[in-house]
């Protein structure tokens, strides 16, 4: 399994290419246990709900912060494409962040233990998930074979070992797993206590549902399809941020020739929301996901679409034409999504020149 | 005429009756008394339980004990059955008689392995199927209570004739077994694999594992981030269409290996020592359209299903009698893997683990066969764009319209094609005549 020390390279800490995003409206206590992992990091806390309250931040952290006001200021009128009292604002820290990865977690998300007892690092895995090739193009039984003590299997053509770039890392949760309200009120006890020792690439053309609570992904490849879409005050729709911005990713990434790993690093996930706010917030989601998936999975991208940002554009035309019928939100969705790849770009030009704060 | 009255003694021993599993022993009873409270009294009164014997038999007196076995009364004996945990209820909706365990015998001492299995084999029918290139006789351990049936080259001759292309030797003699099983479900394990041991050493009954896998349903259409959704303990998230929430059948189940795991020769000469310790504890369907190298080593099917598909089709000109020097339950794979696709049924993999021993020389395999390696870099990308015509709705149907297309469009850049193509046309035309109905051996 594990190779002796004198075997295993030890994982780049990344500390000044890595921001670390934290939406919050609450306050940022879950920080204390995270210090010993994330002390070295740069903070990019996103203050969502009433600006005028103050977030603590414990000390010692290095960080940003921004309240409403302040995305009001930046953006302007473009700010209309962030939300408000949702988690889907964090996306504005993806956007104001200089560093080549993003690392994001919830704030009711802490660290977990292995099988042996031991304090996961999450962000080391995620690294390590990152900075190693996906494998999406065909499927190992033996999950990620860069992993120590994998490889690929008899079988597996050698012209596919290379691998592909590594776009995202999606982590997974013990404890209070990530149902939908429907899943909550019919299991509202069960606790994911299983620890499944393995990270993936998920193969291209398949699509899955992403989770925000515990991601990382590569900012200069795929930053500009990461938007969590407009949600929660104002919108008829939550809690269905990341999963807009997961389908838009993954067609984006296989398009692109990208992979997207799921599985470690777990956190532990504290707090159950609840279950009939929720069913308000998915209740339309649960509805249109029936559409939508079909339309993620059908959708082509034009062999003109050679960046990311041709590549949103794009696909918001497609959400325009084809999910506008199912419903006007649609269509003010695609306008966000362009309104953001205008900000995204206005705010990271290619020069090196940066916009002041 | 009023008739006599009941003693004292005689009312005092009828109310003892009723109270007799309150008493702890029974030995300060006069023998005569003691002799009428067994027989008259408990035994005429329907009274006599497990408990209440025993109770009798303490008194250790000898009349009592004679006439018990005199009466012939024995001890109910409550059979021993596998502990049966919460999770393997769903195995339940699957009879034993449902299943054949197909083993390919490449080894004729059999006996190690059967010792090894026999606590988990035991329930079922086993089909062992000897390579007819093996020469020694199968040795068998003597006095197994369980059912097998050997079938060896006669066997194979017979059924099978020399009319066909297909060659039963090596790992492909396994296929003949899946031929003439007549069982819904097939599980089949190599002959050098022993069960493995979990995470918390308990032996791993890699049967029940698959047959969970089988019995319920796969999602191939959206991938689920925490993996099989079926099992205890976890469900479909958030975000997770409903209306894929009911899946579809699976029809294959591949399971994975401890210690030696299933590398190619190359990979496995260039790291000698490695050997396969993590324990994954995750079952997962494999996404609709997506390829993936099925190794036969430790794999289950539903033979009424997909059993055309499973087809010892593509032979490699060194093929030899290790794994490193094979490829056909490669191809095998990939052909029923389109096919599941094609069909709408699904293809987990993941759990059972199974221990596979250390076998065979990595480099010296290496050095014998190369060719495997180099054929699936056009085998692969072929069998991921093979799209099935819409007429093909059964699975012999989708075999032999792969067989035409292996012919016509790969047949030209190997002669192994042209061969596997033959053989996957004669397997279906033996499928169609000696698959079903009243077994051929």
């Amino acid at each position: 399994m594990a190779g002796s020390p004198a075997t295993v390279k030890p994982t780049p800490i990344l500390k000044d290419e890595l921001d670390i995003v934290i939406p919050t409206i609450r306050n940022l206590d879950f920080l204390e246990m995270w210090r010993p992992f994330f002390q070295p990091y740069h903070l990019i806390i996103v203050q969502d709900g009433d600006p005028s309250k103050t977030i603590k931040v414990p000390e010692g952290f290095d960080y940003e912060l921004y309240n409403r006001n302040d995305i009001n200021r930046i953006l302007g009128p473009k700010a209309s494409c962030i939300s408000f009292k949702d988690s889907a604002c964090r996306c504005f820290g993806f956007m104001v962040s200089k560093k080549k990865y993003i690392y994001t977690i919830d704030d009711d998300c802490f660290v977990a233990k292995d099988p042996t007892g031991q304090q996961i690092n999450a962000l080391e895995q995620h690294i390590k998930n990152l900075l190693s090739p996906s494998t999406p193009h065909f499927f190992n039984t033996l999950y990620d074979p860069y992993r120590e003590g994998a490889d690929f299997v008899r079988g597996y053509p050698f012209s596919l070992r290379e691998g592909v770039a590594t776009a995202i890392s999606h982590g997974l949760w013990m404890n209070i797993p990530d149902y939908d309200a429907p899943t909550q009120l019919v299991k509202p006890l069960e606790r994911n206590t299983r620890y499944v020792d393995a990270v993936m690439t998920i193969p291209k053309g398949t699509l899955f549902p992403m989770c925000g609570m515990n991601l990382a992904f590569n900012r200069e490849l795929v930053g500009p399809a990461l938007y969590f879409g407009l949600m929660g005050d104002g919108q008829p729709i939550g809690r269905y941020d990341d999963m807009w911005a997961g389908w838009c990713v993954k067609v984006i990434c296989d398009h692109m020739g990208w992979g997207v790993k799921t599985g470690l690093p777990y956190i532990w996930h504290s707090k159950a929301s609840n279950p009939f706010v929720n069913l308000k917030k998915e209740y339309k989601g649960i509805f249109w996901q029936e559409e939508i998936i079909p339309f993620f999975q059908s959708v082509k991208m034009s062999k003109e679409a050679t960046t990311v940002q041709k590549c949103y554009i794009e696909l918001s035309k497609e959400v325009k034409e084809k999910l506008g019928k199912v419903d006007p939100y649609f269509d003010k969705l695609a306008d966000a999504m362009v309104t953001w790849i205008e900000a995204w770009d206005e705010l990271n030009p290619s020069s090196a020149e940066k916009p002041a704060k | 005429m009023r008739t006599q009255p009941p003693s004292l003694l005689s009312l005092a021993v009828d109310a003892s009756v009723l109270h007799l599993s309150h008493f702890s022993d029974l030995s300060p009873l006069p023998d005569h008394i003691l002799l009428d409270l067994f027989l008259k009294r408990t035994l005429r009164a329907g009274k006599l339980n497990e408990k209440i014997l025993k109770l009798f038999l303490a008194t250790g007196k000898e009349e009592v004990l004679s006439l018990i076995q005199t009466l012939n009364i024995q001890h109910i004996l409550t059979p021993v059955l596998p502990t049966k945990s919460p999770k393997m209820s769903v195995v339940n909706n699957i009879e034993d008689g449902e299943i054949d365990i197909v083993i390919g015998a490449l080894h004729s001492d059999l006996r190690p392995f059967m010792s090894a299995w026999k606590s988990i084999f035991s329930r079922y029918h086993l089909i062992i199927v000897k390579d007819p290139d093996l020469k020694d006789d199968l040795q068998i351990p003597e006095g197994l209570s369980f059912k097998i049936d050997i079938y060896t080259k006669s066997h194979i001759d017979k059924v099978v004739g020399s009319s066909t292309s297909i060659a039963f030797s090596g790992y492909s003699c396994k296929y003949f077994g899946f031929l003439v099983s007549r069982k819904k479900y097939v599980v089949s394990i190599d002959d050098d694999c022993v069960p493995a041991k979990d995470a918390d050493s308990f032996l791993i009954d890699p049967v029940a594992q698959h047959l969970r896998n089988l019995a319920t349903p796969a999602t191939p259409f959206f991938f689920n981030t925490l993996y099989d959704p079926y099992r205890n303990g976890a469900d479909f998230v958030r975000g997770y269409p409903f209306s894929l929430r009911s899946g579809v059948t699976c029809a294959l189940s591949c399971g994975l290996w401890l210690n030696l795991a299933d590398l190619d020769a190359p990979t496995q000469a260039l790291k000698p020592e490695k050997r396969n310790s993590r324990y994954v504890d995750a079952v997962m369907t494999i996404p609709a359209r997506v390829m993936m190298p099925i190794s036969g080593i430790n794999i289950a099917f539903n033979r009424e299903l997909v059993g055309p598909a499973l087809c010892p089709a593509l032979r490699l000109t060194g093929e030899g009698k290790v794994r490193w020097e094979t490829m056909e339950d490669i191809w095998s794979g990939m052909c029923v893997k389109v096919v599941c696709d094609h069909l709408g049924l699904g293809v987990k993999s993941g759990l059972p683990y199974v221990w596979r021993n250390d076998r065979g020389d990595a480099i010296e395999s290496l050095k014998k066969e190369w060719e495997g390696v180099k054929l699936m870099e056009e085998v692969v990308p072929w069998f991921q764009s093979m799209v099935l015509s819409r007429t093909a709705t059964t699975t012999e149907d989708c075999v032999a319209e792969m067989a035409k297309r292996v012919k016509e469009q790969l047949g030209g850049s190997d002669p192994g094609f042209g061969r596997a193509a033959e053989a996957m046309m004669d397997w279906v035309e033996l499928w169609k005549k000696v698959g079903s109905g009243p077994s051929p051996v």
